[in-house]
């Protein structure tokens, strides 16, 4: 019995700078991108005033949903950033969600998450030195007392690669369980199978053997939990830190 | 051959060190979500802020053990590759 766990797949190389890597996290991800902009164009179009199609109420449900969850968490001063949360939510949710169909789940790949949390970090930054200017974006290390500016500086650090492996971390668990699941229930039905089985002689007696028996079902309901669950809830608590991390950039 | 033999040992081994960390955000949750069931008996009005901030307490709680597991999975899949080639 062999178990693999890689990373990424790649799918094919282009010639340019001696090789670029072409993964199946870069075509997954413009693959999700191309379906999420379909989705938008296609709820947006024909939008009424009166009479409204069930499309129209799928998009406005899910529009006032979001600018709902910012108000709520940032206030309203941050109303705008609505369609940033709703993106990185929508991104994040659909890129863990894609394993479900089989494919190479995008968040498996920490590069992902790190752009995301990079990006983050950069908002992050850009709204503390739009609060206090330049000059109050350096002081706010020195606080509460100068000798901790090193630690400060490494918390600000930590924050983009917190966010990063948390996610990161929580999808490979649950792919790596996942694994280690199926490939123990593979040995534990073959025991069973040899024990119960095990006088059928010839070529019939291998068949029945061999089947798998008890990879049938269990895997599904810990992929309820693996894929399903965890995806929003990491996507979720994604948007939650980004929320929370920006409006308390600006409070100083 | 010794050498790479006491490497990939010393890889797996840290794997399975690193994996302890997994205890303090365990116990560290299981309080949380605790506190957070107290809270909702209390107040059950308030479920829905509740379970957000728990969620979001958790996810934070959850990060160290989320390191461990990172530092396993590179002792495991990076650490032998790396140092086998290292070594020769």
């Amino acid at each position: 019995m062999n178990i693999e766990i890689n990373g990424a797949p790649i799918l094919f190389t282009l010639p340019w700078f001696g090789g670029i890597n072409i993964t199946a996290t870069l075509v997954n991800s413009w693959v999700i991108v191309a379906v999420l902009i379909g989705l938008c164009y296609w709820l947006t179009r024909g939008l009424k005033v009166r009479d409204v199609s069930k499309k129209q109420l799928v998009a406005e449900f899910l529009v006032e949903t979001i600018q709902n969850f910012v108000d709520t968490n940032m206030g309203k001063k941050f109303s705008h950033y609505g369609p940033f949360i709703a993106a990185i939510f929508s991104l994040s949710a659909c890129s863990s969600l894609i394993s479900l169909i089989g494919q190479w789940a995008p968040t498996a790949d920490l590069s992902t998450e790190l752009g995301w949390a990079l990006l983050v970090f950069g908002l992050i930054t850009a709204t503390k030195i739009r609060t206090g200017g330049l000059g109050g974006y350096a002081l706010g290390f020195t606080k509460p007392i100068a000798v901790l500016t090193p630690f400060n500086i490494i918390s600000e650090l930590a924050t983009p690669i917190s966010m990063a492996f948390r996610h990161f971390g929580n999808i490979v668990s649950g792919g790596v369980i996942n694994t280690l699941i199926y490939a123990s229930l593979a040995l534990a039905s073959h025991g069973i199978l040899n024990l119960l089985f095990g006088w059928l002689p010839g070529a019939a007696g291998e068949v029945v053997r061999s089947i798998p028996f008890l990879q049938v079902g269990i895997p599904a309901v810990l992929s309820v939990y693996f894929d399903l669950f965890s995806s929003f809830m990491q996507a979720f608590i994604f948007c939650m830190l980004t929320m929370l991390y920006i409006a308390s950039a600006a409070e100083e | 051959m010794l050498e790479k033999a006491i490497v990939l040992a010393g890889c797996a081994v840290g794997a399975g060190l690193a994996l302890i960390a997994g205890i303090g955000p365990g116990i560290g949750e299981g309080y949380a979500v605790g506190k957070a069931c107290e809270a909702i008996g209390r107040q059950p009005e308030c479920k829905g802020d509740v379970t957000q901030t728990m969620l979001l307490g958790c996810a934070i709680a959850e990060t160290t053990g989320i390191y461990g597991f990172v530092t396993g999975l590179l002792l495991l899949f990076v650490g032998p590759i790396y140092l086998g080639g290292f070594l020769g």
